[in-house]
């Protein structure tokens, strides 16, 4: 049994209310949405609140629509399960489609929205665990304690972002649209690039606050030859959190030779990993020739260079490591269908 | 610093009225409030489905749903599922738990529940699926006991029963008739 600290629960019905509610809260309020992160951290009890601002009833905070450029406008209450089955995201970004497909098990996906996916809380072996077990082990940097169990001697928790999502959103160039309340020096409102988003701190790698509220995901239009993909290593198929995840993008022209190509990683450190340079490399070749074969080859070479696993997630990290172009290969694969 | 909050819930049909404390979960209340317990406590953060009910007709895990965040929800609990089926004409047991039981599908018994309400989800939104799309949609309940098997061919005998084919022959039958077998089961037997 692990209980639930006590805090207040308050339901606003509007994006005005959140964040009054929030601002309220005088940072001691979290944003529940699915609930599939918030509660077990809650009860884990690395993250506290006072108040906990349930979105269930905020209504314009949900759905997917296609924008006037193209591209896609969704709302962060959105569930996974209707991001990996509806069709404009399935054409559109198949990437994202594919990743909020294998987050967790069915009934996390029904629950699950993509705002909290996109705002998971970082994962390492040494805090997803109870409070007991971690006082019995010795707190660390990311809660209460001054000592990291993964890097000896290290300054800054380095536990990884473990979204699915992410990977793809980065790789599809999405914006986020943040809300705070508005105070005499502005609206509160702002909108940043998926990737600066992240900084390399687990213990909180956003560079927004946790009671700044995620209000819209905006992807940008992807042309005719747009393909995309993601796959992840994991143990169990069914349920388990990425070891390391990849998402692919490649724009092929109309002659089917790739303009553009991208590669991000997940699940190595506190923020998504860009290997675009690698990536860079299968510009100019053709899936089906040997060109892109050879080119292939490079990335995945590439890849493994750049990524360094760490033992913060399970998972022996010289075996993510060794996965790592494998995965490359499979997200490419996975791309092209 | 929390205080009980009153909430009007719809639990397997039934308009509740019930209070809870902000911080309870939906599985705390179901099992310590309100008294139904067949919704089981297992892990009790959101890894193994033990705890799963229907939420509008969709599994969800309670032990991640506050209870303050239920009202307006059909919720429905392994206890509703049997009067919901004779809500809908049926007799006797809800096919899937008539399956359930005549396939042996269960050891200990703890995953059950949840296991049964995600299979109820999926048939009552696809009444035919195939193996792949029950592992799939059992796929967030754990068993430590069974190895699944019998688990699964339980759905798939529910599912050939509904359309009046030859269910498929289960693992352990090997090439023996069996569904003789398993009728003479029906109505219990200590299998
Ligand atoms: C067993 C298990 C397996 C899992 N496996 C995976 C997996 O494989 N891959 C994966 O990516 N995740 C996994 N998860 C985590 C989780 O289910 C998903 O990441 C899910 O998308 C979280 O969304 P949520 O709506 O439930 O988030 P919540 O728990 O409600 O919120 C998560 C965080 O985001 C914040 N937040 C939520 N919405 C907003 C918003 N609109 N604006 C600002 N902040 C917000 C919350 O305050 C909280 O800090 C797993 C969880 C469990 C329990
Ligand atoms: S990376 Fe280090 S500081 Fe961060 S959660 Fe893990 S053990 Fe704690
Ligand atoms: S008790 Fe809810 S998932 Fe295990
Ligand atoms: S029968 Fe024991 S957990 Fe499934």
């Amino acid at each position: 049994m692990l209980r639930l600290p006590k805090f207040n629960l308050v339901s606003p019905k509007s994006i005005d209310e959140v964040v009054q509610a929030l601002a309220d809260s005088k940072g001691r309020g979290r944003i529940l949405a699915g609930g599939t992160d918030l509660l077990p951290n809650l009860k884990h009890e690395f993250i506290e609140a006072d108040i906990v601002v349930s979105l269930g009833e905020v209504d314009e905070l949900r759905g997917i629509e296609v924008s006037a450029d193209g591209g896609l406008s969704i709302g962060p209450l959105t569930s996974l399960a209707d991001i990996a089955s509806n069709e404009h995201v399935l054409r559109i970004a198949p990437a994202l489609a594919q990743a909020a497909g294998t987050v967790a098990g069915p009934q996390h996906r029904i629950m699950g929205t993509i705002g909290g996916n996109v705002m998971l809380d970082t994962r390492c072996q040494w805090i997803n665990q109870s409070h007991f077990w971690r006082s019995s082990l010795g707190f660390c940097l990311k809660k209460d304690g001054t000592a990291c169990h993964v890097v000896e001697g290290g300054s800054r928790c380095v536990a990884a972002a473990s979204n699915d999502t992410a990977a793809a959103l980065a790789s599809l160039g999405a914006s986020l649209d943040f809300q705070n309340a508005p105070t005499e020096h502005g609206d509160g409102k702002r909108t940043l690039e998926f990737e600066a988003l992240f900084k390399a701190d687990g213990a909180w790698n956003k560079k927004v606050t946790p009671t700044e509220l995620l209000t819209r995901i905006h992807i940008p239009a992807t042309p005719r030859g747009h393909r995309g993909g993601y796959v992840k290593l994991r143990l169990r198929g069914s349920i388990d959190f990425p070891l390391l995840g990849v998402a692919s993008r490649l724009d092929l022209d109309e002659a089917g030779k790739i303009e553009h190509a991208d590669l991000v990683v997940i699940a190595l450190q506190a923020r998504p990993t860009r290997v675009r340079k690698a990536a860079k490399l299968l510009i100019g070749t053709t899936p089906g020739q040997a060109n892109y074969d050879t080119a292939v080859a490079q990335v995945m070479d590439a890849a493994y260079k750049q990524c360094t696993p760490l033992p913060n997630i399970p998972g022996d990290h010289e075996w993510r490591q060794e996965m790592v172009p494998v995965y490359v290969k499979r997200a490419l694969a996975a791309a092209l269908g | 610093m929390s205080s009980l909050i009153a909430l009007e819930l719809m639990i397997n049909g039934d308009r509740m009225r019930v209070s809870a404390e902000a911080h309870w979960t939906l599985l705390e209340l179901l099992r310590y409030e309100i008294g139904l317990t067949g919704s089981k406590q297992g892990c009790d953060k959101g890894d193994c489905g033990a705890c799963t009910v229907l939420v509008d007709g969709k599994p969800q895990l309670s032990c991640l749903i506050l209870a303050g965040t239920a009202p307006g929800k059909q919720i429905q609990t392994i206890e509703g599922l049997q009067p919901a089926h004779r809500k809908a004409g049926g007799t006797g047991l809800d096919p899937v738990q008539d399956a359930f039981d005549r396939c042996g599908a269960l050891q200990c018994g703890f995953c059950q529940s949840g296991m049964m309400l995600s299979a109820r989800a999926l048939l009552n939104e696809n009444p035919t699926p195939d193996r792949a799309e029950i592992r799939e949609a059992l796929s967030g309940n754990l068993c430590r006991c069974t190895g699944y098997t019998q688990i699964v061919e339980a759905v798939e005998l529910a599912v050939a029963e509904s359309v009046g084919a030859e269910p498929k022959t289960p693992s352990w039958a090997k090439d023996k008739p069996w569904t003789e077998s398993l009728s003479s089961k029906k109505g219990g037997g200590d299998q």
